[in-house]
């Protein structure tokens, strides 16, 4: 259980959060930049001091004005993984990823160097320096440097932040082996929504220094009124998938989700490995009758739920489709057109192409799929 | 030719003596300073900074004379030192270093402070996350990374140390095989008759001992460099 109840003043920028969830898994830390993420998590570290509030850790009180308690960084036990490698540039490799572990007492290491050197894939580079290091080495560097301190929680600022496109694809795969293989849990900073949907199964929203909500990353991405936070480009849902088939021919992968099936481009993961997905609302189209013949592949049946108030040439209309919810952006035109009410029955014409490849992550928990086919 | 007179041994061993001292003394505290300088707040910063300075700006038999008049066995400071531990400091070589020590403070501590400064912070917080206490990330990250910017203000200070003069002769005066240092033992000569020949020998030891110095700080300077970025 991870409890923050803090606030500070920061010149004319104030934080006042107050996110309570359970750590497990991967907690993810949304907002736009500057809306407060790193502050929050340098004031969980210990490198930032709130004026005033608590803050502990599964029952460990890391902060508490009331009481006096103000644990310094070093005591806390939290590993943090910074945007910025951090390494330590007259050390080599190894040396850095045992700084931490060498403060760890030996009967506390449950988290030893070997294991985390196969798991990064860092056995290659243990004599370098961190000035002989790709972007992408240097972090996976960093994540394993923070993981070997053997910490009560992990912390993420942004840790793709600072790669480029390639160098991120590197790196993701290593978090997501970290959340599956490590019982640590991950407070993961971002504003990047497909890493979120791809990773954290809890998402707390923040905006202007506040803590707008938390939830599931799937309520919170298909709630109507937190869109202007998620951003308009940003909208859509995320739906949980099994992998149902494959078509080799036309390279393309069959996923089951609550509400029927849809074929996205082929994914090399094998038949029944749970994933998600995320349909962006401008990739959604409606027909009121399903269409004989097009190009579209995945036609779903769905009902309107409910339908969006923003002003605009756009609207976005938010679905149902056997218990999944997801996203429609439609003209106000066709709107009107289709005489569109909440509760018509109307077909969903996705792209195959739409499903954006980048978020088929894996599912992080089992059990959560709703299914109705297996 | 090339070996020394007793003379020429006397005063060069003295030099290097006295320089030496002077450095490994006042190490510790220029490090303790230019952390202070650097790093801390506190009320009195600017006047511990021109104290600091000071030296570099006054004529150095100032210096020297002041020390007189607050370590001499009449002034506070040298009455105290006598009385509590026996130490007498003007006129022997310990007063000589301490002169030396001085006058080579201010670029003593601008070289560390310099290096001290250019040391990234986020490196210092990263190593504190990781559950290094506040004195162990001094001494495995700050020191280490600021390591060049030490051998370069210790080599100065120690150039500068066998070069003193000013402070020197007037705080520990120019007794032979005590305080009569390279450039003392080369001003006696100059004021002798007949000491030319002599006085030039005694300047080009000055002149290799100097640049040598010199060499050595650009070499260790460059060799920790290489260590940090290979």
């Amino acid at each position: 259980m991870l409890e923050i109840a803090v606030g500070k003043h920061l010149g004319k920028f104030t934080i006042d959060a107050n996110i309570t969830c359970e750590t497990t898994g991967i907690v993810a830390l949304f907002g736009r930049s500057g809306a407060g993420k790193t502050s929050i998590v340098n004031m969980l570290a210990g490198l930032l001091r709130p004026d005033h509030g608590r803050i502990t850790v599964n029952g460990t009180t890391l902060f508490d004005s009331s009481q006096g308690i103000d644990l310094p960084p070093e005591r806390r036990r939290l590993g943090y993984v910074f945007q910025e490698d951090r390494l330590f540039p007259h050390m080599t490799v190894r040396a850095n990823l045992h700084y931490g572990l060498r403060r760890v007492p030996p009967g506390e290491r449950t988290i030893q160097a070997d294991q985390v050197v196969a798991l990064l894939g860092l056995e290659g580079c243990l004599e370098r320096r961190p000035h002989h290091l790709s972007g992408g080495e240097k972090q996976r560097v960093a994540l394993g440097r923070a993981l070997l301190a053997n910490p009560r929680l992990l912390l993420m600022d942004e840790p793709l932040a600072s790669l480029d496109q390639p160098r991120k694809d590197e790196v993701l795969p290593f978090i997501e082996r970290l959340r599956d293989e490590m019982a640590i849990p991950i407070v993961y900073v971002s504003h990047s929504m497909p890493e979120i949907v791809r990773l954290a199964d809890t998402m707390v929203l923040i905006s202007d220094g506040r803590v707008e909500a938390v939830g599931t990353v799937d309520d919170l991405t298909s709630r109507l009124d937190l869109r202007p936070l998620t951003g308009r480009y940003e909208a859509g849902a995320v739906i949980e998938a099994r992998v149902a088939g494959h078509d080799r021919d036309f390279g393309l992968t069959e996923l089951a989700f609550a509400g029927g099936r849809l074929r996205a481009p082929h994914v090399n993961l094998p038949v029944g490995t749970r994933l998600r997905l995320r349909i962006r609302a401008r990739d959604v189209a409606l027909a009121l009758e399903a269409p004989q013949r097009s190009s579209i592949l995945n036609a779903i049946p769905a009902t309107v739920r409910d339908i969006g108030t923003e002003e605009g040439p756009q609207v976005d209309l938010r679905l149902d489709a056997g218990g999944a919810t997801f996203w429609a952006r439609i003209t106000r035109r066709s709107l009107i057109d289709l005489g569109l009410q909440p509760g018509t029955a109307v077909t969903a014409l996705i792209k195959a192409v739409a499903i954006d490849r980048y978020s088929l992550g894996r599912s992080a928990g089992p059990g959560r799929f709703l299914g109705d086919d297996n | 030719m090339l070996t020394l007179t007793p003379l020429e041994a006397e005063a060069l061993n003295l030099s290097l003596r006295v320089a030496l001292w002077s450095v490994a003394t006042s190490l510790p505290v220029g490090l303790l300073i230019a952390w202070l300088l650097a790093r801390r707040d506190f009320i009195g910063k600017t006047a511990l900074n021109a104290l600091v300075h000071l030296p570099l700006v006054l004529p150095p038999v100032v210096v020297g004379y002041l020390l007189l008049v607050l370590l001499g066995r009449e002034g506070p400071l040298g009455r105290l030192l006598f009385s509590l531990f026996g130490i007498t400091l003007p006129f022997t070589w310990q007063g000589a270093a301490l002169a030396a020590a001085v006058m080579a403070f201010p670029l003593m501590v601008r070289a560390m402070r310099l290096s001290l400064e250019a040391v990234d912070r986020r490196l210092e917080a990263a190593a504190r996350t990781l559950g290094a206490r506040p004195i162990m990330v001094f001494a495995t990250i700050t020191l280490p990374l600021m390591a060049p910017g030490i051998v370069v203000g210790a080599v100065l200070a120690f150039a500068r140390g066998l070069g003193e003069f000013g402070a020197t002769i007037t705080f520990a005066a120019n007794i032979p095989g005590e305080t009569r240092t390279l450039p003392i033992a080369l001003y006696t000569l100059i004021q002798s008759p007949g000491g030319e020949a002599a006085a030039l020998r005694l300047t080009v030891i000055s002149v290799v001992l100097s640049l040598a110095a010199l060499v050595a700080s650009e070499v260790m300077a460059r060799r920790l460099r290489a260590r940090m970025d290979g």
